[in-house]
């Protein structure tokens, strides 16, 4: 055998450049169908903007001294980077796994955490360039004020992380595109659609204002709402321990699924 | 220290109450060009799996030149490039684009693109280097995934099933550049089900058979323990005298073929088939080949059902 010919593999390799290329191709994974993951659901969310602003801007006031339209881009900003963070994750591991190129990554020497980085890292810039690209358009609209753009930036990376590693646990768990889409439609749209986006919760019946208490997204919606207006319906600082402790536990369950194997080495 | 490129110790494996390896052990040095066959569900596949980190062993260990592929899996990964049975891809990329992202996460840049081009230039893609891999034909698929499996130029490389369902041209071009590899140093560990390529690359051949080792030797030491013609005579269904059938190696479509150590032999089973009143149809004699071995080793259940069923 002549050793010289063979490089030696354990040498002179940067442990960030694995990851960093997974991050990488999960970016262009998305990038490559902007048209389907940015476009459509900024078009989406304006959607909604369109017709309820229509409907309702002269009809409701939940704020003082905020027009409906105002009070209603945050939550349909934050609604889009939730759901599309979530998208992000869980589409592109349900894909791997069900098109067999998850082996790919499998095979390599990235850790459980590199994995879950990188997954999570392209969720998060999933999730906050469509938000971005609602909020550019939504300026055409309204005049949006900034009250505390710290509280922005802080909800909107811990939301979209949350989100992010939410898919991912789908991702690892559904076997199949309808399990997926179950996980979609009977989680992630009825929590983000009763969370508070186009409405104050203080509107609701006292039983349902407790039930919306459970609900992990009311907390993201209101505390990301709070950055633009300065007033929530719950305190900011309690909205990011809550949000923050969610995306610790779900961080946490991940890593034990990606270690143990679960679903992907099985 | 000069440590085997694998070394299998005690690996059993069961999925449920089916156990698909009952204590494989084996040692395959640096630089073997390793042929490991057996039948469907031999548990050639588990033990790759295992190998490779996607699946672990219920018992025992495999370390990849040292390092255990559980405990130090990330060296032991660094050290393996195993090229996937089934034919996946990625649909998002071309080529290229897939080749790099395979030797990033191995932790290497834009400094590995001449090997990368010279992988693309031995399996023949260099001219579909820049065309998306969901508009590849099967063979070029196939190509795409032993690419990828080559792109951190590991030392050590396992081909599952590498050739099933390519053109011949494909495999003459596959084998003569991992030859090249395996003339570098590379060490090679091959699955397949053409025993000819098995017979004409591989130094050693291990054979499996309901998740054990059954055969291990180099291919001339098998061929010569085998060595001896081969009768295969065309009968249709019928049932042989007791002192013919001993001489069974194989029983397929009514075609026996017999296991003869001499040329003497040929005339007894000729009379004594006669004699029993049974007509040759169709008649053929051979040297043993690693087919032979492959059917006496792993074929047996086979055989002796058949001859069973037919003497009761």
């Amino acid at each position: 055998m002549s050793d010289s010919k063979v490089i030696d593999p354990l040498k002179s390799r940067s442990s960030w450049v694995g990851p960093w290329t997974l991050l990488k191709k999960e970016l262009l994974r998305f990038w490559r169908v902007s048209f389907q993951t940015v476009a459509a659901p900024v078009i989406t969310a304006l959607l909604y903007l369109l017709i309820f602003s229509h409907v309702l801007d002269k009809h409701v006031q939940v704020y003082d001294g905020v027009a409906y339209t105002e009070f209603l881009i945050p939550g349909l900003i934050m609604m889009s980077v939730l759901q599309n963070a979530f998208a992000n994750s869980s589409s592109s591991l349900i894909q791997s796994k069900v098109m067999g190129n998850i082996v790919f990554v499998l095979l390599t020497p990235l850790t459980h955490l590199q994995f879950f980085m990188a997954f999570l890292i392209a969720a998060i810039i999933r999730g906050l360039v469509v938000g971005l690209c609602i909020y550019l358009v939504a300026m055409w609209f309204v005049d949006l004020t900034v009250a505390n753009p710290w509280m922005i930036i802080a909800f909107g990376l811990l939301g979209s992380a949350l989100l992010g590693t939410f898919g991912i646990i789908a991702g690892i768990w559904a076997d199949r595109f309808d399990q997926m889409a179950a996980f979609q439609n009977f989680i992630i749209m009825p929590l983000s659609f009763l969370s508070g986006v186009f409405y104050s919760i203080h509107s609701l019946p006292p039983f349902w204002q407790k039930v919306s208490h459970l609900n992990p997204f009311f907390y993201m919606i209101d505390g990301f709402r709070y950055g633009f207006f300065g007033k929530g319906d719950v305190s900011p600082v309690l909205s990011l321990l809550i949000v923050g402790a969610s995306f610790l536990v779900l961080a946490l369950v991940t890593l034990k699924m990606l270690k143990s194997g679960y679903k992907l080495r099985s | 220290m000069n440590h085997p490129a694998i070394h299998i110790h005690g690996v059993h494996k069961n999925f449920g109450t089916l156990h698909a390896l009952n204590g494989v052990d084996l040692t395959i040095e640096q630089g073997e060009f390793f042929a490991l066959l057996g039948p469907n569900g031999a548990g050639k596949s588990t033990l790759i799996n295992i190998l490779a980190g996607l699946i672990a062993p219920t018992a025992g260990s495999i370390s990849v030149m040292g390092f255990d592929v559980q405990k130090q899996y990330q060296q032991a990964r660094q050290l393996l490039g195993v090229v996937p049975q089934e034919l996946v891809f990625d649909p998002f990329f071309n080529v290229r684009e897939m080749l790099r992202f395979q030797a990033g996460y191995f932790g290497l840049g834009r400094e590995n693109d001449p090997w990368v081009d010279e992988v693309l230039e031995g399996l023949g893609l260099a001219d579909k280097a820049h065309t998306n891999m969901r508009k590849l034909s099967g063979g070029m698929k196939r190509r795409a995934l032993i690419a990828q499996a080559l792109a951190h130029k590991p030392p050590v490389i396992v081909l599952d099933e590498p050739t099933a369902g390519v053109d011949v041209e494909l495999r003459q071009m596959l084998w003569e550049f991992i030859k090249k590899l395996n003339r570098d140093g590379h060490t090679i560990i091959l699955t397949t089900h053409y025993l000819e390529e098995a017979e004409a690359l591989c130094s050693r051949v291990g054979m499996m058979k309901q998740g054990k080792i059954v055969a291990l030797d180099s291919t001339a030491n098998l061929l010569n323990k085998f060595s001896g013609k081969h009768l295969r005579l065309t009968l249709g269904n019928v049932s042989l005298p007791q002192d013919v059938a001993r001489l069974v190696r194989h029983v397929e479509n009514g075609i026996y073929t017999f296991a003869l150590t001499d040329m003497i032999q040929i005339e007894f089973v000729l009379t004594s088939l006669r004699a029993s009143g049974i007509k040759v149809i169709d008649m053929q004699l051979n040297e043993a080949d690693l087919e032979d071995v492959f059917l006496s080793l792993v074929g047996n259940v086979v055989v002796d059902q058949h001859l069973t069923s037919q003497s009761s």
